[in-house]
């Protein structure tokens, strides 16, 4: 295949070389792991590689391609998939030491999907431990570390799978969003990332975090490869109840067609301004004015529930992971640890210890803060309401999408901030999700995408919000954009750990070039 | 405001079936207290909203079920091999205390 | 905890000071094809392990999709019980941990059940004939089973002293019915009673519906007995002890009684009743305690977030009341209306498990008192000597009812119709092969007969004087005569017959 290294290549572009037989797959999927075997020991967005499974699933679809057989879009393009996924054959640890060398014998629903569309899977991407995170730093396996500046954390909880992408160990990959941690690394990485309408994505075989939030979908370089990736994996699963039996937007369409003329662009109030990194507001204006030139009409609109989104979020995801991770009890998988000093200790006392061992910091929170707002007593005060104001937040929502057809607003309120900078300082932490909670706790779709590069020579997301089952018009709108940026810049954002340092390209703005 | 006292925490970890030492007990008590007073500011958002449903399912489905038909099971070999201990195509576990 | 060993008061002694109030919480197991949510089989038994998937073993990631039939069972239990069927009901967990519950959390309903506000009646017997009871059912909702776990080793065997258990999860996530009743106070001396006609009740109940097989002895059907004491005139509701493991409905009366007798004791004593769960042991016939129930006790419900919520739409509620059969209660009152019997009759045939048998025969052509007659002293008898119960003597209803067709028929008598019975219980094939077999067949050749009357004439002068002197009655003894030399082979009305011809 001509031009650059095959790693520098989209998902679309790549599966376009592959159905013109200008490469294979199993080419593509070694330069991968290539890439990955000479990087990730410094970015450590793997967990789990699998080389072997990979080069078999790509060299049989190879197979199949020479044969003839009719074949996916996507069939031959390599993936990486979060650890949160169970994978048959694969170790899913989830980031924690609970599950360390847990190997389910089942695949889910989304990991079905993409074999059966014939994407190889190199390998299970870190994360912060069973999702709890933003930043990766709360993985049990030590944190991934972001290719812009190995310093800094590449966001959470979905940070491998964002390091990954962005540093060209893989094409696509695959995150969990519940909070933001699809959007959020995407943001801080330069990536594309999209939490899917809840329910557009099956949930089966997702080690649930938070079940009524929990949502997988797409990591990416480009719009386009999301959508295609998004395709994939969404649709109807009878395997997850809460899964909508619906057939799904048409988000490739969409991401094709990126024409936001006479579309009405809703820039919410309380999605910015004060507590948001100078740079990151920068972009962000720059990008709505690049919208609106290219024919967009923008709106400002007001959503008053969102200043209680967080607090909200804070007591109904705590309370569904006290009662979620309640399994993971040393009795029938995972670790199991005894307690000291104690002779023929009970299941219970067994229990406990495990418990205590095999949860990190910040999982054990989240726990006790969520048996505290469920327990008698407290729940009206603290589930009860929390789950009276989603309501809330969804009638904000529905208003605010009777004047726009999309909610716009930066990603994440910094850039990539450093290891360590808020380990100590869980409310700091749990800030970098202000902007991305409010979908969740609706189920609407959000898609984060570049905006370009901060006074700090970091990159800053743009996030993009739609009605519930609307992810088309994400996509639509995201693709104007990225078509409109990339003018700009001459070419993609790309991190300095890509080793191409001189080429990287100056995005809107003055960005500094780092060394 | 409100406050998770320290006995509190263990009477949580208790029923969250955590054995949490003495330094976890100090340190995540102030940790959940000031984590609670940004939280408890939630009811704040309802303050004359009227009456509220709350809202446990982000999608309005409704009545999901599926057929009354057998799918396959996985084998006894598959539903043990993350065991930590088996015995007699068993889980083994600890002596289990109390009754039932 | 302490616990005070006193004594025991007799059951009739606590009645004239206290006031027994129960509360009876059945859970019956759903026969459907697949466990509540999850596509393995929900089958009693099996290899251990053999019937469980990612679902039922709570393994990281998998989800519930709630089993259809099982609702529809639901929905058709609560209408039978009259209750009210829920517009909208959602799914709740309840989160305590258990290692035979997989993810430590049971999802079941809380404060929406699926059906609601309900009755039912139940007849016992009292000194002056049945009464009849109406118990108010507060709910009956949809919930799953647990695995079942054994334990090893240790001194006694039993669960405390295990050093290790080992976990089957065969039963986990089977769709299981909960059935509370609201408080239940009648009078005292009715009170264990009424709560075995109340299980046994349920029992019919849900097999007239096909919704379970109902066998106590494999926990299919499985009751707590809650019971609180009160004194005598008093409103205030003691406090009450839980009794598991009731696995009869003999048992269920007897943990009313000896509950109410240690309660009893214990209040006596001036002792305040601990809330636990007790556990009934069959051989003794006496509770012992099982788990504290502390106030500490906090499943934290709330909704489940992986199961939609169940609407039942009126359409679909009405066509599941269509499939109700006719209930048992109100089947024996129109089969107590139908074949004219009194109370009492009625009574003794549900009591000795014969209605349908009785109903059985009917239709195969009997009359019901005759059908009674049969079922409830011939083969009761012979039931009580086998000790077995009615329906499992080797004898169907069409054989009864075909035993007195030839009786109506005159081809043989009551006492040859016992031999019959005998036959046809030895297995000796039909009744008409045992007739024909045995040579049961009455003699109804007149020649014989009428030589065997002037025989009989001959041989009691005296007799044969007095009904010539219009002594009619007198004539038993020369029909039981004939009878006797005939071995029984005729038929008395004809005899009586040929003898009055013969000397009036």
């Amino acid at each position: 295949m001509p031009g650059p290294e095959l790693t520098d290549h989209s998902a679309a572009e790549l599966s376009q070389a592959l159905a013109a037989g200008e490469t294979t797959s199993a080419e593509v999927t070694r330069a991968h792991l290539d890439r990955i075997a000479s990087l990730d020991g410094e970015l450590h967005a793997f967990l789990h590689v699998d080389a072997p499974g990979a080069l078999a699933a790509a060299e049989d679809v190879d197979r199949r391609r020479a044969a003839g057989e009719p074949l996916g879009a996507l069939a031959g393009v390599p993936v990486a998939v979060k650890d949160l996924l169970c994978t048959v054959g694969q170790p899913t640890t989830c980031g924690s030491r609970i599950l360390e060398g847990w190997v389910p014998p089942y695949d889910a629903t989304v990991v079905a999907r993409l074999r059966a569309a014939g994407l190889p899977i190199l390998g299970k991407t870190n994360l912060d431990e069973f999702a709890m995170g933003s930043s990766t730093e709360h993985s049990a396996y030590g944190p991934s570390r972001n290719p812009w500046d190995t310093a800094r954390t590449p966001g959470g909880s979905g940070g491998g799978s964002a390091a990954a992408v962005a540093a060209r160990l893989a094409p696509v990959a695959i995150g969990t969003d519940t909070g933001g941690s699809i959007r959020q690394p995407g943001a801080l990485t330069g990536t594309v990332g999209v939490k899917p309408t809840y329910g557009g994505v099956s949930r089966y075989g997702i080690v649930a975090m938070a079940s009524s939030l929990d949502q997988a979908g797409p990591v990416t370089r480009t719009v386009l490869d999301a959508a295609l990736l998004h395709e994939v994996i969404g649709g109807h699963d009878p395997m997850d109840s809460t899964s909508i039996d619906a057939p799904p937007p048409p988000v490739v369409e969409a991401a094709r067609r990126g024409d936001v003329t006479g579309l009405r662009i809703g820039v919410v109030k309380e999605l910015g301004g004060e507590g948001f990194q100078a740079g990151v507001r920068a972009r962000f204006e720059e990008a709505v004015g690049l919208l609106t030139e290219a024919g967009a009409q923008v709106v400002e609109v007001s959503c008053p529930s969102f200043a209680q989104a967080l607090a909200t979020y804070y007591l109904v995801m705590p309370s569904e992971v006290s009662s979620n991770l309640a399994r993971f009890d040393a009795m029938r998988y995972g670790l199991r640890a005894f307690p000291d000093g104690v002779e023929l200790p009970s299941a219970e006392q067994v229990m406990a210890a495990t418990r205590d061992a095999g949860f990190g910091d910040e999982v054990k929170r989240r726990i006790i803060l969520g048996t505290y707002a469920l327990s008698s007593g407290y729940y009206d005060a603290y589930y009860g309401s929390a789950q009276q104001v989603r309501s809330l937040v969804a009638r904000d929502f529905d208003r605010a999408f009777e004047q726009a057809d999309v909610l716009v607003s930066p990603t994440a309120p910094t850039t990539a901030f450093r290891m360590g900078e808020k380990l100590d300082d869980p409310l700091a932490m749990y800030l970098q999700d202000v902007a991305t909670i409010p979908a969740n706790l609706a189920g609407v779709p959000g898609l984060s995408l570049p905006a370009g590069l901060a006074e700090d020579g970091l990159p800053v997301g743009f996030q993009l919000l739609a009605p519930l089952q609307a992810d088309d018009r994400l996509y639509n709108a995201a693709a104007a954009l990225e078509r409109l940026l990339l003018d700009r810049w001459g070419g993609p954002l790309t991190p300095p750990l890509v080793g191409q340092v001189d080429s990287l390209v100056g995005p809107v703005g003055t960005p500094e070039v780092r060394a | 405001m409100p406050e998770i006292t320290r006995d509190e925490v263990a009477r949580l970890a208790g029923l969250a079936r955590i054995q949490l030492g003495d330094a976890e007990l100090d340190r995540l008590a102030p940790e959940l207290t000031k984590i609670l007073d940004a939280v408890a500011t939630v009811s704040q958002a309802l303050e004359g909203a009227g009456e509220v449903q709350p809202m446990s399912h982000p999608t309005p489905l409704r009545n999901v079920f599926r057929a009354d038909e057998l799918r396959p099971t996985l084998s006894p070999e598959q539903a043990l091999a993350g065991a930590p201990a088996s015995e007699g195509q068993r889980f083994l576990v600890p002596r289990i205390l109390g009754e039932e | 905890m302490t616990t005070v060993e006193v004594g025991l008061v007799p059951f009739e002694e606590a009645l004239t000071r206290y006031e027994p109030v129960m509360g009876l919480e059945v859970h019956v197991e759903l026969s459907t094809a697949t466990k509540m949510f999850c596509g393995c089989p929900a089958l009693f038994g099996g290899e251990p392990n053999t019937h469980v998937c990612p679902v039922c073993l709570g393994l990281p990631g998998s989800l519930p999709v709630v089993n259809g039939a099982a609702v529809e069972s639901a929905i058709r239990i609560g209408l039978a019980l009259n209750c009210r069927i829920a517009e909208v009901c959602r799914f709740a967990r309840k989160n305590y941990f258990y290692p035979d519950m997989p993810k430590n959390y049971q999802i079941s309903q809380y404060d929406e059940p699926i059906a609601f506000d309900g009755w039912t009646e139940v007849e016992v017997e009292g000194p002056d004939g049945p009464e009849r009871y109406r118990v108010e059912i507060e709910r009956a909702h949809m919930e799953e089973d647990t695995g079942k776990s054994l334990h090893v080793g240790g001194s006694t065997g039993r669960i405390h002293g295990a050093e290790y258990s080992l976990l089957d999860y065969n039963r986990a996530g089977i769709p299981l019915i909960e059935i509370v009743t609201r408080p239940i106070a009648v009078p005292g001396d009715r009170a264990p009673a009424v709560a075995r006609a109340y299980v046994q009740q349920l029992r019919d109940l849900v097999l007239a519906l096909g919704v379970s097989d109902a066998r106590m002895d494999q926990g299919s059907l499985r009751a707590d007995v809650n019971l609180s004491l009160r004194p005598v005139g008093t409103a205030a509701l003691g406090t009450r002890s839980e009794t598991k493991n009731v696995n009869s409905f003999r048992s269920v009366e007897r943990a009313v009684r000896f509950e109410v007798s240690r309660h009893a004791g214990i209040l006596d004593a001036g002792g305040r009743v601990v809330q636990e769960t007790r556990h009934f042991h069959e051989d003794t016939g006496t509770t012992s305690p099982g788990r504290e129930k502390s106030d500490a006790e906090d499943y934290r419900y709330f909704p489940d977030p992986d199961l939609a919520p169940v609407a039942p739409s009126r359409e679909w509620v009405d066509a599941l009341r269509a499939t109700l059969p006719e209930l048992p209660a109100e089947r024996r009152r129109r089969l107590q209306a139908e074949w004219g019997f009194s109370d009492l009759e009625m009574r003794d045939t549900a009591g000795a498990g014969a209605v349908d048998l009785v109903a059985a025969t009917v239709a195969a052509g009997s009359s019901a008192q005759t059908a009674r007659k049969w079922w409830l002293s011939e083969l009761a008898r012979r039931a009580n000597e086998q000790a077995v119960e009615l329906s499992a003597l080797k004898i169907t209803p069409e054989d009864v009812a075909r035993i007195q067709a030839l009786v109506d028929a005159g081809a043989i008598n009551d006492k040859l119709a016992r031999q019959v019975f005998d036959g046809v219980l030895a297995g000796e094939g039909s009744p008409d092969e045992v007739v024909a077999a045995r040579g049961l067949a009455v003699v109804s050749d007149e020649g014989a007969l009428t030589e065997a009357v002037d025989r009989a004439i001959e041989a009691n002068p005296d007799v044969a004087a007095k009904i010539r002197d219009g002594k009619v009655a007198a004539a038993g003894a020369l029909i039981g005569a004939v009878m006797k030399e005939m071995r029984g082979q005729a038929d008395a009305a004809r005899v009586r017959e040929l003898i009055l011809a013969r000397l009036t």
